[in-house]
C-alpha cells in the first residue's frame, strides 16, 4: 500500500464570514493512514477548516481536494467516504439509540439486514449495546460521544474526521475514546482530528499543525516540534522576582516570563536546578520534560482569545 | 438555480422516512389531536351557531351551515399542517437539534434536505386531509365517491403551504419570530377566505383582496368538490396553488442554502 497517497490536499485554502478571515490560505496534507491533528486556541479556525473537508462550508477561494476529489465538483462522492463526528453532539434526539444508527444508515443508502449487522458490530465496538433502547438523552456525555463515533463508522470511512473528540470527558472517557481511534487506525483508517489537549495529540496524531488567527503557524511530528522548538526540558520557578531574572540572564538561558512564572527551556537542566534551589530556595521551581504544551503555548501566546 | 436542481434527488426521501419514523414512534400523540380537531369545531359551529345560521347560499341553492363550512374546515387543515410542520417544526429539527447538520455530513445535500422536509409537511397536510374526510364522511357532510379526489389534493397544495412555511424558516432570527407570519398570513387566511361564509356577502373590495390569499383557492376548489358541484374553474384554482408551490419551493431551497451555508 502507498502511505504516501494524499488524502487531503489543501492549496491557499482561504474562508471569510462577510469580511472576517476565519482561515488565511493555508496549505496541508493529509497522507494515507495518518493521524493529523489541527491544534489551535479558540477561534484559530481549526472547525471552520475540517467544516469545508467535510463539504458542509464552501471554500471561499483556494483548492480543496478530499479522497481526490474536489469539494465544489462533488461534494456528495466525498460525503459518502469519509465519517464526521461534529463538535456539536447533534445526535437525533427524536430517535432511541438504536434507531440514531439505523435512520443515519440509510442516508448512506445502507438498508435493511445489512444496516441491522452494521448497527449491531458498531453498538458492540463502542461498548452501546445494552443501551440500545435508550433514549439519547439519557446517555451520558461519553457515551454520546461513542454513539457519534458509532454513527460516522457506519459508512466504513476512508477518512474520519473528528472535530474534539474528547471535549469535556472525564479521564475514563477520554481514554475509552482514544482506544477506539487507535483501534481503528491501526485497521487502516486515516485521522483529522482537532483538540485543545496536547497530550491528545502528542498521544495520537502522527503529524500536527498548530493555527493560530486562521494561520498555519506551525507544522511537524509532535515530538520533533517539541525538540526543535523547547528543547529537552523545562525548568519551572513559581516566582518571579528580578534576583531570578538577573541570574537566568547571567546564564544566557533560553526563557519566557509570566506575571507570576519564569519557564526556561533547556538541555539537561539538573545543574540549574540545583543552583536555583541553592540560591532561592528549594520550593520555587521543578524539572520536567518538555511537551507540546510549552510548544503551543510559546507558539501562539498565553493570553486568552475572545 | 440550475445548481439547486441538480443538487436535489430522491434522496429527499431518507429526510422524509426520517420524520416518518418519528411521526409512527409517536402516533397516537399525533393521531388523536388532528381527530378531535374537526369533531370539535364541528360541534361548536354544528350545534351553536349553526342554530343562528339556518342556510347559506350556494351555487343558485342553499345549503346547511355545517355543509358549507365542513369543506372550508378540511382546507383549513390542508394549509395548516402543512405550514406549521415546516415553519415549527423544521426549525427545531434545524436550529435546536442540528438534525440538518447532521444529515448534510451524509451523501444528501441542503437541497435534499430541505426538499425532504417540504415533503413530509405536504405528507402531514395528507394525513390532516384524510383524517377530515373520514370524520366528515361519519357526519356525513360530503358527496362521495367525487370527495377522494380532496386526497391528492391535500398532498399537492399541501406542497404549497410547506414550501411557504420553508421560506419563512429561512428567514427567522428566532422561533418567537413565526408569530409574525401566523398573524399576519395564517390567520387572516383563516378568517377571510371563505371557510365561514360565502365571499359573497363581503363588499367587493374585500372580495378581490381575498383572491390573493391561496387559501381562498384552496377552500374554493375543495368545496366545490365536497359539495359534488365539479367544475372547470377548480383546475384553475389548483393550477394558480400548483405554480405557487413551485416558486416557494424554490425559493426556498435557495434561501435556506443562503441561512445554512452562509
Ligand atoms: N458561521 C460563522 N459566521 C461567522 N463567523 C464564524 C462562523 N463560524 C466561525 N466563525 C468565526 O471564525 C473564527 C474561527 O472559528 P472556528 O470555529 O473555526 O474556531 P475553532 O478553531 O474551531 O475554535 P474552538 O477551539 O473554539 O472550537 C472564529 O472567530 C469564529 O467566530
Ligand atoms: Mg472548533
Amino acid at each position: 500500500m502507498n502511505n504516501n497517497q494524499e488524502m487531503v490536499r489543501a492549496n491557499g485554502l482561504l474562508k471569510k464570514f462577510h469580511n472576517f478571515t476565519a482561515v488565511n490560505k493555508i496549505n496541508f496534507s493529509v497522507h494515507k493512514q495518518e493521524c493529523f491533528g489541527f491544534l489551535g486556541p479558540n477561534g484559530a479556525g481549526k472547525t471552520t477548516t475540517v467544516r469545508m473537508i467535510y463539504c458542509f462550508l464552501e471554500p471561499s477561494s483556494g483548492e480543496l481536494i478530499v479522497l481526490g476529489k474536489n469539494v465544489l465538483h462533488n461534494p456528495r462522492g466525498i460525503k459518502s467516504c469519509i465519517g464526521v463526528c461534529p463538535q456539536e453532539n447533534n445526535l437525533d434526539p427524536d430517535l432511541p439509540v438504536w434507531d440514531n444508527l439505523r435512520v443515519f444508515a440509510r442516508y448512506f443508502d445502507i438498508v435493511g439486514k445489512e444496516a441491522e449487522i452494521r448497527c449491531e458490530e458498531l453498538l458492540h465496538f463502542v461498548g452501546l449495546y445494552a443501551k440500545k433502547n435508550s433514549n439519547v438523552e439519557e446517555l451520558s456525555g461519553g457515551m454520546k460521544r461513542r454513539l457519534i463515533i458509532a454513527r460516522s463508522l457506519l459508512n466504513k470511512p476512508d477518512l474520519l474526521i473528528m472535530d474534539e473528540p474528547t471535549t469535556g470527558l472525564d479521564p475514563q472517557g477520554k481514554h475509552q475514546v482514544w482506544e477506539t481511534i487507535m483501534q481503528l487506525k491501526d485497521q487502516g483508517t486515516t485521522f483529522i482530528l482537532t483538540t485543545h489537549y496536547m497530550d491528545e495529540a502528542a498521544h495520537l496524531c502522527d503529524r500536527i499543525v498548530i493555527m493560530d488567527k486562521g494561520e498555519i503557524i506551525m507544522e511537524g511530528k509532535p515530538r520533533e516540534l517539541v525538540e526543535k522548538n523547547i528543547g529537552t526540558n523545562v525548568l519551572e520557578i513559581y516566582s518571579a522576582n528580578k534576583e531570578i531574572e538577573n541570574y537566568i540572564k547571567s546564564k544566557n538561558l533560553n526563557y519566557e516570563k509570566t506575571k507570576t512564572h519564569y519557564y526556561i527551556y533547556i538541555k539537561g537542566g539538573e545543574k540549574e536546578l540545583a543552583e536555583i534551589s541553592n540560591k532561592f530556595g528549594s520550593e520555587i521551581s521543578t524539572l520536567r520534560m518538555a511537551n507540546l504544551e510549552d510548544v503551543f503555548l510559546k507558539s501562539t501566546g498565553r493570553e486568552l482569545r475572545e | 438555480m440550475t445548481s439547486i436542481l441538480k443538487n436535489t434527488s430522491w434522496r429527499s426521501l431518507r429526510v422524509w422516512q426520517r420524520n416518518f419514523d418519528v411521526y409512527l414512534a409517536t402516533w397516537k400523540v399525533n393521531f388523536i389531536p388532528p381527530v378531535l380537531e374537526p369533531i370539535l369545531y364541528l360541534l361548536a359551529f354544528g350545534l351553536g351557531l349553526g342554530q343562528l345560521v339556518k342556510d347559506v347560499p350556494y351555487n343558485s341553492h342553499q345549503i346547511s351551515y355545517l355543509e358549507f363550512i365542513a369543506p372550508g374546515l378540511i382546507a383549513t387543515a390542508i394549509m395548516n399542517h402543512g405550514f406549521f410542520e415546516t415553519t415549527y417544526a423544521s426549525f427545531v429539527r434545524m436550529y435546536y437539534q442540528k438534525t440538518f447538520d447532521a444529515i448534510m455530513s451524509t451523501p444528501l445535500t441542503i437541497e435534499d434536505v430541505v426538499f425532504g422536509e417540504i415533503l413530509w409537511g405536504a405528507t402531514k397536510s395528507l394525513f390532516a386531509g384524510t383524517i377530515m374526510l373520514v370524520v366528515m364522511f361519519f357526519f356525513g357532510l360530503l358527496s362521495f365517491p367525487l370527495s377522494l379526489w380532496i386526497l391528492p389534493i391535500s398532498f399537492i397544495t399541501g406542497m404549497t403551504f410547506a414550501s411557504m412555511g420553508m421560506c419563512f424558516t429561512a428567514i427567522v432570527k428566532n422561533i418567537e419570530m413565526f408569530n409574525f407570519p401566523v398573524f399576519l398570513f395564517i390567520t387572516p387566511m383563516f378568517l377571510f377566505s371563505g371557510v365561514f361564509f360565502p365571499l359573497s356577502t363581503l363588499p367587493i373590495w374585500a372580495q378581490y383582496v381575498a383572491w390573493f390569499l391561496p387559501l381562498t383557492f384552496l377552500v374554493s376548489s375543495v368545496r366545490a368538490i365536497g359539495l359534488g358541484s365539479f367544475g372547470m374553474d377548480i383546475f384553475l384554482q389548483l393550477l394558480v396553488l400548483i405554480v405557487l408551490a413551485f416558486i416557494c419551493t424554490l425559493l426556498s431551497l435557495s434561501m435556506m442554502k443562503k441561512r445554512l451555508l452562509k
